[in-house]
């Protein structure tokens, strides 16, 4: 692990714009995720949350707005010239988005023969230790189409992690799961998030799994990010919409007081 | 974040913006074939995904190219022989069936073919990668689509159509040579009639036109497949659209080609 010093914000997104077909996704958002911290963007679905992430992954453009990774601006950067900070950002897609013709082995050998090393047997040493990670040792030679759901998601995490990311995007990481491989996948994002060093951005409208393991959350409505902080602050906060979705996602109780926020 | 399609239109609109959409599919074509040679030139191409498509795309073909080039090259030498011995020329059904073959009926059945197994086949498998998210997650992991997906398809193609045409060529000679002769031919007139009428050129040109399709076949299947939306029936329709669009290209690519190559002789 390298000890250089870094910034303290990893991911910077100032007033973008983002657009589909006339209207607008997001209109105006900003925030900052500090390094080292997990932090949750949360709200119903539809809201804009995955728009969000794919915007910060590069993998969209937005219309108007910076989105700072470290000290790069990458909102106006050419697909090519993203190649360095795509190294850095690692993305867990909602449904794992594993290359289903290729074997487990092979999808999260994927990045590292291509970027990292050629020789196979540092590739293997790799991908042994990454799998051992998210606890998928053992399945090396199966197929996506032989793993379930959950088994999925942390081959893609183990795929997103094989490339040393700083900075890991996840995209409703536990949406589809049941509760207990639910929490299991929750505790494996606290873990690797702590022990890597990696800033985790997590995207979700799972609170349960928000409230476990976030140290910062916003929460995107209509396009808009109406509330941020701790999750004591948001948790106290007075805005009837963030109360009504907290209610509902049984963070908070009906007949709590609205007197508490700050 | 799934959308539901709605598709009521008025038929005029949907006309006017099918030829648009054409046009536009057309123009991506073009840049596709750009980015990808650029990786080409760079060396930037995947070696085994090239070999895995060109399995797929030219050895597996190669009992359809058989089949139905034979079949065209017999259908030929039936209609053709039984005239020409008619009117004395017996001796030229071989170099009649053999220049059809080499010029057009060789080139056209191979498009046709490998299009229909092809270009489908590319534009559903590009096409479910899109909407499961795999060709984000090859841009995730900074490896460019167009080099993973695009230029192994594309190599394939180029190398294999005219593989499969000079197959087609021979193919479709001999089974114009199987109905002629029983039909009164002789069989050393069949074969000196070839050499009368086809030259080296026709063979050659021929083969370029099947290098032609194959570059609109791998394009029209990629193109149809990386801008896929909308789920399952997102990607039948890319399907669909990729078989169709691949053929009229061939057949509108083929005049123009014939103009070009054949014009003068």
């Amino acid at each position: 692990m390298s000890e250089q010093p870094v910034a303290q914000t990893a991911v910077r997104v100032s007033d973008v714009w983002y657009g589909v077909d006339s209207r607008w996704v997001l209109q105006g958002v900003s925030l900052e995720v500090r390094t080292g911290e997990v932090f949750a963007i949360m709200g119903p679905s539809g809201c804009g949350k995955t728009t969000l992430l794919k915007l910060i992954g590069g993998l969209l453009k937005p219309q108007r707005g910076e989105i700072w990774i470290g000290d790069t601006e990458i909102s106006r950067l050419p697909e090519a010239k993203l190649t360095p900070v795509r190294k850095r950002v690692g993305l867990v897609f909602q449904y794992a988005a594993l290359f289903d013709s290729l074997t487990v082995y092979d999808n999260v050998a994927f990045g590292v023969r291509r970027h990292i090393t050629r020789r196979e047997r540092e590739v293997a040493e790799i991908v042994r230790e990454k799998l051992a990670m998210v606890g998928m040792t053992g399945t090396e030679h199966l197929y996506p189409s032989q793993l379930s759901g959950g088994m999925q998601k942390r081959v893609g995490l183990a795929r997103a992690l094989a490339m040393n990311p700083n900075i890991v995007l996840y995209d409703e990481p536990t949406a589809g799961l049941d509760p207990i491989v639910a929490e299991t996948i929750d505790t494996l994002i606290k873990d690797t998030t702590r022990r890597l060093q990696v800033t985790a951005l997590v995207v979700s409208h799972d609170l349960t799994s928000v409230f476990h393991i976030a140290d910062r959350i916003a929460m995107l409505h209509e396009g808009r990010i109406i509330t941020c902080g701790s999750p004591e602050e948001v948790r106290a906060d007075t805005n009837p919409v963030v109360r009504r979705f907290l209610q509902a996602g049984g963070i908070i109780s009906n007949g709590e007081s609205t007197m508490s926020g700050a | 974040m799934m959308q539901t399609r709605v598709p009521l239109r008025h038929p005029l609109t949907s006309l006017a913006e099918q030829a648009t959409q054409l046009v536009l599919f057309v123009g991506d074509i073009g840049i596709l074939l750009a980015q990808a040679m650029g990786f080409v030139f760079r060396g930037r191409w995947e070696a085994r995904e090239t070999v895995v498509q060109m399995a797929l795309i030219g050895a597996q073909a190669v009992p359809m190219v058989v089949i139905t080039s034979g079949f065209t090259g017999a259908v030929l030498a039936l209609y053709s022989a039984k005239l020409m011995l008619q009117f004395g020329v017996g001796s030229l059904a071989g170099g009649a069936v053999a220049l059809a073959m080499a010029r057009e009926l060789g080139p056209v059945v191979t498009g046709v073919v490998v299009a229909a197994r092809s270009a489908s086949a590319i534009a559903a498998e590009i096409g479910s990668m899109k909407v499961t998210e795999q060709v984000d997650a090859l841009r995730a992991l900074a490896v460019p689509p167009v080099q993973y997906l695009v230029v192994p398809r594309l190599i394939a193609c180029l190398t294999m159509l005219p593989a499969l045409g000079m197959l087609a060529f021979i193919v479709g000679t001999f089974g114009g040579y199987a109905v002629a002769v029983p039909i009164g031919v002789s069989p050393t007139s069949y074969l000196l009639g070839i050499r009368e009428l086809v030259e080296t050129y026709d063979v050659f040109a021929g083969l370029l036109k099947t290098v032609v399709f194959g570059a609109i076949i791998a394009l029209v299947g990629c193109r149809a497949g990386l801008r896929t939306e909308g789920g399952a029936a997102g990607v039948g329709q890319a399907t669909t659209n990729s078989v169709v669009v691949a053929v009229l290209l061939i057949y509108v690519a083929n005049f123009f080609l014939a103009y070009l190559l054949f014009g003068g002789r």
